[in-house]
C-alpha cells in the first residue's frame, strides 16, 4: 500500500524465453486449432441434420413456409440480378466475338456459362445474402432468446422442427431459382444481342440451339441443389451457435454469409470436377455447326 | 415435512408419502465446466415427488445450469441426473425427447416464440402431443389456460407475444409450461418483473400444482419471501456448491458469508 492507502501494482514478471516461445506457439496453434474445432461442430450439424430428417412427423407447414421464404423471397432479385447478368455477359462477349465475325455464337456462350456456373453460382450469392442472413438472424435469435430451449423442453427436437425444413427447402428451391436466373440472364443476352446488336433472331436461337445439351442444363441444377443445402446448413449452424445478444446474432448472420459465399466459390470448382466425368462424359462438339 | 439423512452435507432431500417410488430428480456428483471455468463442483440433490424446490443463490452462482442438466439441455463433465429412475446424464436425442414430455419449463424471459401468436404458443405443445386435441376442443383447451393465469381475452386472438407486457409474457410462458400437464415444473425466476399481485398468483399456482396434481416443482428465484412460502425444501447454490439445504431456519441461521450478507440485504429492504 502507498502512504495514500492505494494498493501498489503487482511489478510485471519478466517474461522468460520460454515463456515467450510457448505464447508465440500457442497464438500460431490457436487458428488451426479454431478452425478444426469449427469444421468439426459444422460436420456434428450435418450429421445430426441427417439423422432427423427421415424421422416423423415431417413438418409439411415449417416447409411450405420455408420453400415461400426461400423461392418466392428470392425470386425478385435473382430474376434482376439474372437478367442484367446475362444482358453484361451479352454485350462483353459480343466485344470479343466481334472480331472473328462470331457474334451469332453469343447466344450458346452466355447459355452455357449461365447454365452451368454463373447461374448456380451468383444465385447461391444471392439466397446466402437474402436467404441465409435471414436463417442465421432468425435462428440466432432464437437461441439468445431462449427460444431453441424452450422448444427442446416441450420434448420437440428443434434440429427437426427449425433446420430440417430450412435444408430441404433450400435444396428443393435452388435449382428452380437457378433455372430461373438461367432463363433470364438468356432474355438479357438475346435483348442485347438481337434487340441492340442486330443479329437475326433465328440465328441466334438456331446457333443456341445447336450447340447446348441438356446435360449443360443439370450439371447448374445439381449444383444448385448443393448450393442450397450449403447455404441452409452453415446458416442454420451459425444461427445455432449464437450466443451474446444482439450483437452474437449480427455476427452469427455475418459469418452465415461470408462462409456461405466462400463455400459456393470453393464448391463450384470441386463440384465441377467431380460432375464433369459422371454428365458431360463426352463432348458435343460434333453438334457445332461445321 | 421430513428431512432424510444426508450423506453428505450438500445432499438434500424431501419426503413425500410414495416414498416406494423413486425420487422425481436424483442428482449424483454434477460437475459442470465451461472454458476455464468450473461452474458445477459437484452437486448432490434429491427431490422427491410432489414437493417444491427452491434454489436461492446470486447471479452467475450456476443456478440456470443446474436447471439446464436436471431438463437434458446440458450435459454433465461428471456425476449422473437421475429422472424418474432414468440416468438421462448421457441419454441420446430420441430418448431425451421422450424423457421431456415429463417436464414443463418456465424460463427467465418467457421465451415465446416471438414468430407465433399468444394462441398458437399455448396451443404449440398440444398440437405436438395432443393429436387428439382439434379444432374447437383444441381452443376451449387453450382458453381455459389462459383462464387458469388471469389472461383476458384480447390478448389471446392474433397478438404477438412482442405486443405483450413483461408480466403477461410471463403467464402466458407458465400456461405453456402447463399445458401437457407434465409432472415436473421447472421454474426460473417466475416472479421476477411480475407485481405483488401476480406474484402471489403465481405461487398460488406452484402450491395449488403440488396440491392438487402432485407436480414436483424446482424453482430458481431471486424473491426470498416466496421462496419462504412455497417452498419444502430450499438450497443455496454459491460457485458451484450447495453451501446451505433446508428451510427458513436454516438460511436465516447460516454462518457463510456470502449466505449471510444476501439474507440480511433482504431483511434490510424489508423492514
Amino acid at each position: 500500500m502507498t502512504s495514500s492507502g492505494l494498493p501498489v501494482p503487482a511489478p510485471t514478471p519478466r517474461a522468460s524465453p520460454l515463456r515467450v516461445v510457448r505464447e508465440i506457439i500457442t497464438a500460431i496453434g490457436q487458428g488451426p486449432l479454431g478452425f478444426i474445432d469449427q469444421a468439426g461442430r459444422l460436420a456434428l450439424f450435418c450429421l445430426s441434420t441427417l439423422f432427423w430428417l427421415p424421422r416423423r412427423p415431417f413438418r409439411w407447414s415449417q416447409l411450405f413456409r420455408h420453400l415461400r421464404d426461400v423461392g418466392f423471397g428470392s425470386l425478385f432479385i435473382v430474376v434482376l440480378t439474372g437478367f442484367f447478368t446475362g444482358m453484361v455477359f451479352g454485350f462483353q462477349t459480343l466485344q470479343g466475338f466481334r472480331r472473328f465475325g462470331a457474334e451469332a455464337l453469343v447466344g450458346p456462350a452466355t447459355l452455357l456459362t449461365l447454365s452451368r456456373e454463373l447461374g448456380p453460382v451468383l444465385t447461391g450469392l444471392m439466397v446466402a445474402g437474402r436467404s441465409g442472413s435471414g436463417m442465421a438472424t432468425e435462428l440466432g435469435t432464437m437461441r439468445v432468446t431462449e427460444q431453441i430451449d424452450a422448444m427442446a423442453t416441450l420434448a420437440v427436437e428443434p434440429m427437426q422442427y427449425l433446420v430440417v425444413p430450412r435444408v430441404l427447402a433450400a435444396t428443393f428451391m435452388m435449382p428452380l431459382l437457378t433455372a430461373i436466373f438461367t432463363g433470364c440472364g438468356f432474355l438479357g443476352c438475346y435483348l442485347i444481342g438481337v434487340g441492340r446488336e442486330g443479329i437475326d433472331p433465328g440465328v441466334f436461337l438456331y446457333e443456341t440451339w445447336l450447340a447446348t445439351d441438356p446435360d449443360d442444363f443439370y450439371e447448374g441444377w445439381i449444383k444448385g441443389a448443393f448450393f442450397g443445402a450449403q447455404i441452409s446448413l452453415i446458416s442454420s449452424y451459425e444461427g445455432f451457435q449464437a450466443s451474446g445478444g444482439a450483437r452474437g446474432v449480427g455476427e452469427a448472420a455475418t459469418r452465415a454469409v461470408v462462409l456461405s459465399s466462400v463455400s459456393i466459390l470453393v464448391g463450384t470448382y470441386v463440384l465441377a470436377e467431380m460432375l464433369d466425368p459422371l454428365i458431360h462424359s463426352y463432348i458435343h462438339f460434333d453438334a457445332l455447326p461445321k | 415435512m421430513t428431512t432424510q439423512p444426508m450423506a453428505k452435507p450438500e445432499t438434500t432431500a424431501v419426503t413425500s408419502s410414495r416414498a416406494e417410488r423413486p425420487p422425481a430428480i436424483e442428482i449424483r456428483g454434477l460437475r459442470k465446466r465451461f472454458g476455464d471455468r468450473e461452474v458445477l463442483k459437484g452437486i448432490d440433490l434429491v427431490v422427491q415427488r410432489g414437493s417444491i424446490l427452491v434454489i436461492l443463490g446470486g447471479s452467475g452462482m450456476g443456478k440456470s445450469v443446474l436447471m439446464k442438466h436436471i431438463i437434458g439441455l446440458l450435459q454433465p463433465d461428471a456425476g449422473q441426473v437421475i429422472v424418474d429412475g432414468e440416468d438421462i446424464s448421457h441419454m441420446s436425442a430420441l430418448e431425451l425427447k421422450r424423457v421431456r414430455r415429463k417436464f414443463g419449463m418456465v424460463f427467465q424471459q418467457g421465451a415465446l416464440f416471438d414468430s407465433m401468436t399468444n394462441w398458437e404458443n399455448v396451443a404449440f405443445p398440444l398440437r405436438e402431443h395432443r393429436k387428439d386435441l382439434k379444432g374447437q376442443a383444441l381452443d376451449d383447451k387453450v382458453r381455459s389456460l389462459f383462464e387458469l393465469f388471469s389472461l383476458k381475452a384480447d390478448i389471446q386472438g392474433p397478438r404477438f407475444p412482442s405486443e405483450l407486457s413483461g408480466g403477461q409474457r410471463k403467464r402466458v410462458a407458465l400456461a405453456r409450461a402447463v399445458a401437457l400437464e407434465p409432472e415436473i415444473v421447472l421454474y426460473d425466476e417466475p416472479t421476477t418483473g411480475l407485481d405483488p399481485i401476480t406474484t402471489d398468483q403465481v405461487d398460488e399456482m406452484i402450491l395449488d400444482a403440488k396440491k392438487h396434481l402432485g407436480i414436483t416443482s424446482v424453482v430458481i428465484s431471486h424473491d426470498i419471501a416466496s421462496a419462504f412460502k412455497i417452498a419444502d425444501h430450499i438450497i443455496f447454490v454459491y460457485e458451484g456448491e450447495i453451501v446451505v439445504a433446508g428451510l427458513k431456519k436454516e438460511m436465516l441461521a447460516s454462518e457463510h458469508p456470502f449466505v449471510k450478507q444476501f439474507f440480511a440485504t433482504w431483511a434490510s429492504k424489508n423492514i
